[in-house]
């Protein structure tokens, strides 16, 4: 989980004076400029995920693509425009229940991108299921999240039963590492990813450990992993805690590599652990720009930036509940529909198989060069 | 248990540098314990603050890895400079603005602590919004590298790289382990003199001791309180520097948990007591790293508190447990 109960209190009062000054809401298009035709029911599109907070790229990443998303369909429905509500949970599971309910109460809100993260997922979902709103996260990995029986649950990517193979896989194969050491956050999504990598590495794991999230110093871990030998280093856990992590461990004179999977994949985490940064690899289900040219470009001009981090998922998941609207979809038609939606999307051919995950699911490796992450291709 | 034995240089020389940093911040706590009774919760975000002043100065004069050593000195020296200043001046704020306006009305201790609470929330979420403060102003474009995404990490150029000097059993200590553990003893030694010798330390043992007579004897107790939040806060200052140095990144909420270290170091040491403080931090450094390598990383937190709960049992006022009035330091 995110939070231990000692945060609770100071994470709550956060949230206050976060609700306060207002949620930085991007470029969301102007609520109510529409209204002029008749059957326009002025639906909305709800964005779940953490917008602020210590891992606020990663949502704002989906959050780009999702307005972009609209910015396509609001072009072509100048009359009936769609708006976007945002849901700023911090990634935190706390908060997760709550939001959920105000989207759920709000009847204009037909369908969620979202949630984002794996832990704020198992909070929020089963409310979402019992109210038939359906969710279409780009980027809640953790296997788990599809065996609940959620009937309003699709997954617009792999999840970490096939990454965490694959970045297994990449330590085996690629990396050639005879010693693996695996640590895990102790989050749903951390260990969960972890737990797969020591199965499928098996016997070959010299070490492993746990760290608390929020943690800084890591000098008890460094120390375990410089004494077992290791060659290889595989972190299941989020950028806030990978960047002070590789940084000690290069510090303390460590020379393995450090593999990370998809919550790593963050420019923080390159910004904060500066050299010890270069040459580290993560994993992720999320789908290179050069293998979506068309969306690349128009990401570009919008933002003045490449697309990060299911921004590509984020507007596959959008287009899929834009598509319903266009359809007359309401929220109790727009399950069904997207259990039966097939059509390729800017990542991959957007269709769910019975328990709404993801049925065509790839996984690429990427690599710290030169302050980026750059693609090295699929994990096969 | 082998693998402690197996480590332990490595374990005791990491958890020493940490422990350094918990003591200079517990100092802070001790300090204003000692002559105010009163808890400065907001002790925290003061070392914060520090993290923030010295990694913002390297910044700003642009420093980068692979300076010369003239130039790794300079940056050093302006990180605490900087630092202490920001750090001193937020405490001596922090005492004008939320305790002593609760003391001229003769608020009772209680307020205090919640004022404290409270001034803690505060600067912590000012740090964590300053993107949208400066926004207001307009100044977030101007000051883009200082306030952009400040709810997440901000790392520090690496000025100084860690480089293995001498080898201690099984581990290679680096120029940064040496600057740190040295430095911060010199410093504790430097305010161990304060307080032992100079005029304003006699009137913060005087004020400790007996506020009232102190008062008579023609102290100024208001002046005695203002420089003890500035010395706690120019440690916390000297603690930020070294922690930005090792650890090399820090986050609007980076004072919280170390912050509660810190305090529980003044409290197993005997809160009011300057050495007990240091000895505190040392304990409390190293027990973490021995606890994390017996039973996982994870415990980390629980081995830090059931050690104070015990030490608490059997000694109630501490390990050392003097308060600041009585010990002659």
């Amino acid at each position: 989980m995110r939070s231990t109960l000692k945060f609770a209190v100071p994470i709550a009062v956060a949230a206050l004076a976060l609700g306060a000054c207002g949620t930085k809401g991007g470029d969301t298009p102007a609520a109510g400029g529409s209204g002029g035709a008749a059957a326009c029911q002025n639906f909305k599109i709800g964005m779940f995920g953490a917008l602020t907070g210590p891992n606020a790229n990663l949502g704002i990443y989906i959050q780009n693509g999702v307005n972009l998303a609209l910015d396509d369909y609001n072009k072509k429905h100048a009359d009936c425009k769609v708006t976007l509500e945002n849901y700023d949970s911090q990634g935190d599971p706390t908060q997760a229940p709550a939001l959920a309910k105000k989207a759920i109460d709000d009847k204009k809100v037909v369908g969620i991108v979202g949630p984002a993260f794996s832990g704020e997922s198992k909070a929020a979902d089963p409310a979402f299921n019992e109210a038939g709103l359906v969710t279409i996260t780009p980027s809640a990995t953790n296997p788990k999240l599809a065996d609940n029986g959620w009937k309003t649950f699709f997954r617009a990517l792999g999840n970490d039963a096939t990454q965490g193979p694959a970045a297994a896989k990449y330590i085996k194969d690629t990396l050639k590492a005879s010693k693996p050491f695996v640590i895990d956050d102790a989050s749903e999504y951390g260990k969960g990813l972890a737990d797969i990598v020591r199965q499928d590495l098996g016997s070959a794991v010299v070490g492993n450990d746990t760290i608390q999230q929020k943690q800084t110093d890591f000098s008890a871990s460094v120390t375990k992993v410089k004494s077992s030998g290791a060659d290889a280093l595989f972190f299941g856990g989020y950028s806030p805690e990978a960047a002070p992590l590789a940084k000690q461990l290069r510090d303390a004179g460590w020379k393995g590599t450090f593999v990370a999977a998809d919550g790593v994949k963050d420019q923080s985490f390159i910004d904060n652990a500066g050299a010890a940064a270069v040459g580290a690899v993560v994993t992720c289900p999320c789908v290179p720009a050069d293998i979506a040219p068309d969306f690349a470009a128009a990401y570009k001009a919008k933002y003045n930036q490449d697309p990060n981090t299911y921004s590509g998922e984020g507007y596959d998941s959008a287009t899929i509940l834009l598509d319903g609207i266009a359809a007359g979809k309401d929220r109790q038609s727009m399950v069904d529909f997207v259990k039966s939606y097939d059509k390729k999307g800017v990542t991959k051919q957007l269709k769910f198989d019975s328990k709404g995950e993801s049925s065509d699911i790839k996984v690429f490796a990427y690599k710290v060069e030169g302050g980026k992450f750059v693609s090295v291709g699929e994990i096969k | 248990m082998q693998y402690l034995l197996d480590n332990f240089f490595s374990l005791t020389i990491t958890g020493t540098t940490l422990g350094a940093v918990y003591a200079l911040v517990a100092l802070g706590y001790t300090l204003v314990y000692g002559v105010l009774r009163l808890i400065n919760f907001a002790h925290s975000e003061v070392f914060m603050y520090g993290t923030f002043a010295s990694l913002w100065v390297v910044v700003l004069l642009g420093g980068k890895g692979g300076g010369s050593v003239g130039q790794v000195i300079f940056w050093v020296a302006m990180m605490f400079v900087a630092a202490m200043l920001i750090s001193g001046l937020i405490a001596v704020l922090l005492e004008r603005v939320a305790y002593r306006p609760l003391r001229k009305r003769n608020a009772p201790p209680l307020i205090a602590l919640i004022s404290a609470i409270g001034a803690s929330f505060v600067l912590s979420e000012l740090m964590g919004l300053r993107q949208q403060v400066t926004g207001w102003v307009g100044l977030d474009t101007t000051l883009r590298t200082y306030v952009a995404n400040s709810r997440n990490n901000s790392g520090m150029p690496e000025i100084i790289t860690p480089q293995p000097v001498f080898t201690l059993g099984d581990y290679q200590v680096t120029n940064v382990d040496i600057l740190v553990v040295v430095g911060a003893i010199a410093i504790m030694v430097v305010l161990d003199q304060f307080v032992k010798r100079s005029r304003l330390g006699r009137g913060i043992r005087a004020v400790a001791m007996d506020p009232e007579s102190a008062a008579l004897m023609g102290v100024n107790r208001d002046r005695v309180i203002q420089v003890t939040f500035l010395v706690g806060g120019v440690m916390a200052g000297a603690a930020a520097v070294f922690y930005m140095l090792k650890i090399g990144i820090t986050r609007y909420d980076a004072g919280f948990i170390l912050g509660v270290k810190a305090f529980t170091a003044a409290v197993l040491g005997g809160i009011g007591n300057l050495r007990g403080a240091l000895l505190g931090g040392f304990v409390l450094g190293l027990a973490e790293n021995y606890g994390s390598a017996v039973v996982g990383t994870q415990w980390k937190d629980v081995v830090a508190f059931v050690l104070l709960v015990l030490i608490l049992l059997f000694r109630p006022t501490g390990l050392l447990g003097e308060s600041l009035g009585k010990a002659r330091a």
